[in-house]
C-alpha cells in the first residue's frame, strides 16, 4: 500500500468490515457466467447486513453452482457435500450449532433432480437457512444435458427438444410450507440483493430460485434460460426495498401501492406493487400467480410468498440457541445416579 | 437328543431321569397376538429364580398373523446362545402346530391347545393337551381381552409343569405391566387359572424342571439396542438422525426415551441431544456428517440396506475426515433378504464401504455390555480419528434379551480429538507449526487438526471441507503428488487406529487349535469349546472386537496350527479379511465355519464344524 497520502477510508458496515472482507477465491467458472453475478450479490448482501463472515456456514452440493461457495466469505467454513445432499448436511450442522448463518448454494440439477428428495424435506422441516438455486436449466459440469427445470419445448444447442414439463421450485416450496419463496434473475442485481437480504433476515428456510444463464451450454436462441430470453421476458411483480432492523424505518407509505412485511429479525421488506393487488402473504394468490405464469410462459420475479412468523425446525424440536456442539462433558454425560437408575429399571 | 449336556443328563444313573435348569422352551404363536408379554413374564420368572436365561424372538417380517417363535433357554452353566433342540414346546399357533411338533427332538414336552389334536403325530414326546379356548372363556369376561389373555394361560401351565415359583411369576407380571393395576389383575387371574387347571388335570411325565439357583443376583436383562442407546446417551451424543429399519429402529427409539429423562442440560434444562427421523438413510448419514463437521457428537443407526445407501456419504466422511458414529444392526441380506433374521452380513462391505480406496474402523460388540461400551468408544474413536466409525451389532444381539451385569459408569473422560477451539489455541498451534493446515500431519500419526465452523474469528481458522481432491491446506487440487500424499496420510492414520481400537479377548493358551470369532457368535463358541473340551479337544479362542486387526490377532494365528474362523454369513467374510491381511505363510491355517440360515448361531454348529475340520 502506498505510504504518502493518508489512505481513503474504505466504506465499512456496521461491524466495521469492508466489502472485501466478504470476498473469497477467484471464480473458476466460465467468463460471463450468471453464477458469478449471484456470488457478487451474496457478498454484497452479507456485507450490507453486517453478518460476521466467520459465522457463515457455506453449504453446497455438486455442480457449477456448488463451487461458488468458495468464492465468497472465506473467513467462514464451507462444506461441499455429495451431489444433491446438501440439505441433510446443513440440517445436521444447524442442529449442532444454530448460531451460524447457513447459506446454501445449489443448482437445478442438484436441487430438482438428484436432490429433490432432500430438498423437499428441508422445506418441510423449515430448517433455518438461505437456499439459493442458481437455475440455468442445464447440467454444466457434464457438458450440457437438460435438467428438470428446463422449460417444456426448450432446445439444447444440439437441437434436442425438452418434452418433459419443468419442475417449478417455487411452487413446490410453497406447497411444502416454505415461509420465504422468491424468484429472481442474475441480471436483476438490485432486486436480487434485496431478496437475499430478506432471506438472511428470515428465520426458517428461505428459497431463492434465481435464473442464471449458462453462457456455454444454454445461452442460444431456442433456450428459455438464455440471458437474452430472461432479460426480454423478466417481469418483476414488485419493486423491492429492504430496511434492515438496525436502520431507521420511515413509517409512512402508501398502503395502496406498497406493502410492508416485517421479518423475524425486525427488518422490513417494502414491496412496491407492480401487479395490482398481488399480496405475497396469501398462499392461494401465490399458487395462482405461478400457475398462470407457467400457462402463459411468463417469467415473473419478486417475492412470491412470505410467512415470517412460521416456526422453524429448531424451535419445533425445542432446542436452545446455545450450540449442542460445544457443550462440555459435564453437561452432556449423565451423572452416576442416572446410569444407576437406568440399570435399576432393568433388574 | 443331540447336545452333550443333554446326553450327560439322560445317563444319570439314579431315579427317574430329570433335566434341571438346562433346556429350552419354545413358544409358537401367531405374531400380533400379544404373546410377547407372556414370553417376557415367563423368561423373567426364570431369571428371578436365579437361573441364567436368555430369550430370543424368531419373528416374521409382518405385523399380524404370521408364525412367530420365542425361545427361552435356561442354562445352569450360564450358556445363553440359542439351542437347537427344544425341551418344551408350547403350541399356540394352529398354522404351524403340525410342523412344530414334527421338528422337536424325541423326549420333548409338548403343551398344545386341546382342539388341535396333535397327540397322534408322534409317540416319542410327552403331550399335554390344554383347553385354552375353553379356559379363557371362564377366566376372562371381557371379550376384547381374551385374545391376549389366552397367552397368559400357557404361562400358568408352564409354571406348573416346570416348577416355576408362582410368587416370581406374580412379580414378573407387576414388572411387565408396571402401574397398570387392571392389567396386572386380569393377567394374574389368567395365569393362576392355567396353573390351577394344570395342577388338577395333568400328570407330570417329562423330565424338564427348574430349580432355584443363585446365578442371576444383581444382573439385568436388556437387549443390545437398548444397551447401545444407553451407550450413546452416556457418550454425550448430541445429534441423532435415523430412518426406521428393522432391526435397528428400537435403538433410536430407546435413545429418544432415555434422552427425554437423562439428557436435559443441568444448567438450563434444555435438551442436549437433538433427534431427527430423517427421510431416508442418505439424509440420516448426511445429517450425521453435517453435525460432526459442526462439532457435535453425532450418530445414526441402521441395517444393511441403509449401509448400502450411505456408501457415498461415508466415502466423503472418510476422505474429508468428518467424525460420525454408525451403528449397523445387521440382518439377513442381500437386498431385502430376511429382514427379521440375523446375520453378520455387512462385515466385508462395510470395512471397505464406498468407492475409491476406503477403509473404516469397525467395532464388533460381542455382548450387550459391549454394545454399551463399544458405542461409547465409537464416539471417542470417531472424534480422535475424524472419520465415520461403525458399530457392527446384529439382530440377535440387538433385539433379543440378554442377561448381563449392570453397566459400569464410563470412567474415561470423553475424547474430543484434535480440535483447535479458541483464538489462543489457534495462535499456539501456529507458533508451534507455523500455520494451521487442515490436512497436514504435524504429529506424525496421520491425524491432522481441525477447527469448527463459527468458533474462531480468524481467517487462519477457516477451511473448506470437500470430497474432491485437496491439498494439506484444504484447497482444491488435482495434482498427483497432493492426491497421493493425502491418501498415504490417510493410510498412516488407519495404522495409528490399529493401536487404539479395542483389543481382542483371548482365552486359553497352548492348544494347537484356535477358534476365532466375533460379535454374537461368542456365546455359541464358548459353549462349543466347553463341549469339545469334554470330548477331549482343547481349543484356545480369540474374539475380535474391532477392525483393523491388532497385533494380538496376528500372534494368535501364528501360535496355532489350525484356526477356525466363525462367520454368520455364506462367504466367510471375516475369514476373507483375515486372508487378505495375515502373512501368506499363515493363510493355510485359517479354516472357515459358516452359519447362515438366519437363526442365531448355536454351539452344535460350531462343534460339528470343528469336528469335521479336525477329521480332515
Amino acid at each position: 500500500m502506498a505510504a504518502e497520502a493518508p489512505p481513503k477510508t474504505a466504506p465499512s458496515n456496521r461491524i466495521g468490515l469492508g466489502v472485501k472482507d466478504y470476498g473469497g477465491l477467484k471464480s473458476t467458472l466460465c467468463v460471463g457466467c450468471g453464477h458469478d453475478v449471484i456470488t457478487r450479490q451474496i457478498t454484497q448482501a452479507l456485507y450490507e447486513m453486517g453478518v460476521a463472515p466467520y459465522k457463515v456456514g457455506k453449504m453446497s452440493g455438486i455442480g457449477c453452482s456448488s463451487k461458488t461457495t468458495a468464492y465468497f466469505a472465506d473467513r467462514g467454513h464451507g462444506f461441499n457435500a455429495v451431489h444433491g445432499r446438501m440439505p441433510a448436511v446443513a440440517t445436521g450442522a444447524a442442529l449442532a450449532n444454530p448460531q451460524l448463518l447457513y447459506l446454501g448454494v445449489s443448482g437445478d440439477g442438484d436441487t430438482a433432480s438428484i436432490g429433490a428428495g432432500q430438498f423437499v424435506h428441508l422445506l418441510r422441516r423449515n430448517v433455518p437457512m438461505v437456499y439459493i438455486v442458481e437455475n440455468n436449466g442445464v447440467y454444466g459440469l457434464t457438458k450440457g444435458q437438460f435438467s428438470a427445470t428446463a422449460d417444456l419445448g426448450s432446445q439444447l444447442k444440439t437441437g434436442v427438444v425438452n418434452d418433459l414439463p419443468a419442475i417449478d421450485l417455487c411452487a413446490m416450496a410453497i406447497e411444502l410450507g416454505c415461509g420465504y419463496v422468491a424468484r429472481s434473475f442474475s441480471g436483476d442485481m438490485k432486486q436480487l440483493v434485496a431478496l437475499i437480504k430478506g432471506a438472511i433476515a428470515h428465520r426458517g428456510t428461505a428459497l431463492l430460485d434465481v435464473i442464471s444463464p449458462c453462457v456455454t451450454f444454454n445461452n442460444h436462441e431456442s433456450s428459455t434460460k438464455s440471458y437474452k430470453w430472461a432479460k426480454d421476458h423478466e417481469e418483476a411483480i414488485q419493486e423491492i426495498g429492504f430496511v434492515p432492523y438496525f436502520e431507521e424505518i420511515h413509517v409512512d407509505y402508501d398502503a395502496g401501492t406498497t406493502q410492508d412485511v416485517k421479518l423475524h429479525d425486525g427488518s422490513h421488506i417494502r414491496l412496491k406493487k407492480l401487479r395490482a393487488d398481488y399480496d405475497p402473504t396469501q398462499k392461494k394468490m401465490a399458487f395462482e400467480l405461478l400457475r398462470e405464469a407457467t400457462e402463459k410462459n411468463e417469467f415473473l420475479t419478486g417475492l412470491i410468498y412470505v410467512e415470517p412468523e412460521k416456526k422453524d425446525f429448531l424451535s419445533l424440536l425445542g432446542l436452545a440457541d446455545e450450540p449442542i456442539a460445544t457443550l462440555p462433558m459435564e453437561r452432556v454425560r449423565p451423572p452416576r445416579e442416572a446410569l444407576a437408575a437406568m440399570m435399576e429399571e432393568l433388574r | 437328543m443331540s447336545t452333550a449336556v443333554l446326553e450327560d443328563k439322560t445317563a444319570a444313573p439314579s431315579g427317574p431321569r430329570s433335566v434341571v435348569n438346562d433346556f429350552s422352551i419354545h413358544v409358537a404363536t401367531a405374531n400380533g397376538s400379544g404373546s410377547m408379554s407372556s414370553n417376557n413374564i415367563l423368561m423373567r420368572s426364570i431369571f428371578q429364580m436365579g437361573i441364567p436365561v436368555s430369550g430370543k424372538n424368531l419373528f416374521p417380517s409382518n405385523i399380524q398373523g404370521l408364525p412367530t417363535w420365542f425361545t427361552i433357554r435356561a442354562s445352569r452353566e450360564g450358556f445363553i446362545a440359542r439351542r437347537r433342540d427344544v425341551g418344551v414346546l408350547i403350541c399356540m399357533n394352529p398354522e404351524t402346530a403340525h410342523e412344530d411338533v414334527r421338528t422337536v427332538h424325541p423326549g420333548a414336552a409338548v403343551v398344545y391347545e386341546e382342539s388341535l389334536n396333535l397327540k397322534t403325530l408322534r409317540d416319542d414326546v410327552t403331550f399335554y393337551p390344554v383347553p385354552f379356548q375353553k379356559l379363557v372363556l371362564e377366566l376372562v369376561h371381557d371379550g376384547k381381552l381374551r385374545r391376549l389373555a389366552i397367552n397368559m394361560i400357557y404361562v400358568g401351565v408352564a409354571a406348573w409343569l416346570l416348577d416355576i415359583d408362582m410368587e416370581e411369576v406374580r412379580r414378573a407380571v407387576v414388572k411387565q405391566f408396571k402401574g397398570k393395576e387392571k392389567a396386572v389383575e386380569i393377567n394374574n387371574r389368567a395365569i393362576q387359572g392355567g396353573y390351577d387347571w394344570a395342577a388338577a388335570n395333568l400328570t407330570k411325565s417329562d423330565p424338564f424342571r427348574l430349580e432355584r439357583m443363585n446365578a442371576t443376583a444383581g444382573k439385568i436383562i436388556i437387549d443390545g439396542n437398548a444397551a447401545s442407546a444407553i451407550g450413546a446417551v452416556m457418550a454425550g451424543v448430541g445429534v441423532v438422525a435415523w430412518y426406521p429399519i428393522t432391526p435397528s429402529s428400537s435403538l433410536a427409539e430407546s435413545i429418544i426415551e432415555y434422552a427425554k429423562k437423562h439428557r436435559r442440560d443441568p444448567v438450563t434444562g434444555n435438551p442436549t441431544c437433538a433427534i431427527v427421523q430423517a427421510e431416508d438413510e442418505l439424509a440420516a448419514v448426511g445429517m450425521v456428517l453435517g453435525a460432526g463437521w459442526a462439532g457435535a457428537r453425532s450418530m445414526t443407526t441402521t441395517s444393511g440396506p441403509g449401509i448400502s445407501l450411505m456408501s457415498e456419504f461415508v466415502g466423503l466422511g472418510y476422505y474429508a475426515e468428518v467424525p460420525g458414529v454408525i451403528v449397523d444392526v445387521q440382518r439377513v441380506g442381500p437386498s431385502t433378504g430376511l429382514p427379521t433374521r440375523t446375520m453378520q452380513g455387512d462385515i466385508l462391505s462395510t470395512y471397505f464401504l464406498s468407492h475409491g480406496d476406503t477403509k473404516h474402523i469397525l467395532l464388533l460388540p460381542g455382548s450387550v455390555q459391549e454394545c454399551y461400551e463399544l458405542t461409547i468408544d465409537a464416539f471417542d474413536l470417531a472424534e480422535r480419528f475424524q472419520t465415520p466409525v461403525f458399530v457392527m451389532t446384529d439382530l440377535d444381539l440387538g433385539m433379543n434379551n440378554w442377561m448381563a451385569d449392570p453397566f459400569p459408569y464410563p470412567e474415561k473422560p470423553i475424547d474430543r480429538g484434535k480440535v483447535i477451539r479458541t483464538e489462543e489455541e489457534l495462535k499456539a498451534h501456529i507458533s508451534k507449526f507455523k500455520e494451521f493446515a487442515r490436512y497436514r500431519d504435524v504429529d506424525g500419526d496421520g491425524i491432522p487438526y481441525r477447527t469448527l465452523p463459527g468458533q474462531i474469528d480468524n481467517m487462519a481458522a477457516a477451511f473448506f471441507t470437500r470430497g474432491s481432491g485437496h491439498t494439506e491446506r484444504a484447497t482444491y487440487s488435482e495434482r498427483p503428488e497432493d492426491y497421493q500424499a493425502n491418501m498415504e496420510r490417510l493410510a498412516r492414520k488407519f495404522e495409528t487406529a490399529r493401536r487404539h481400537v479395542p483389543r481382542p479377548v483371548l482365552d486359553g493358551s497352548g492348544a494347537r487349535v484356535g477358534v476365532l470369532a466375533y460379535g454374537s457368535s461368542d456365546f455359541a463358541v464358548q459353549e462349543a469349546r466347553y463341549l469339545l473340551a469334554r470330548k477331549g479337544l482343547r481349543t484356545d479362542s480369540l474374539r475380535l472386537r474391532a477392525l483393523p486387526l491388532t497385533p494380538e490377532t496376528f500372534a494368535f494365528i501364528a501360535a496355532h496350527d489350525r484356526i477356525y474362523v466363525l462367520d454368520q454369513n455364506r462367504d466367510g467374510q471375516m475369514h476373507d479379511i483375515l486372508r487378505l491381511e495375515v502373512p501368506d505363510a499363515h493363510v493355510a491355517r485359517l479354516r472357515s465355519i459358516r452359519h447362515y440360515d438366519g437363526f442365531p448361531l448355536d454351539a452344535e454348529t460350531v462343534v460339528e464344524g470343528i469336528e469335521a475340520g479336525e477329521k480332515n
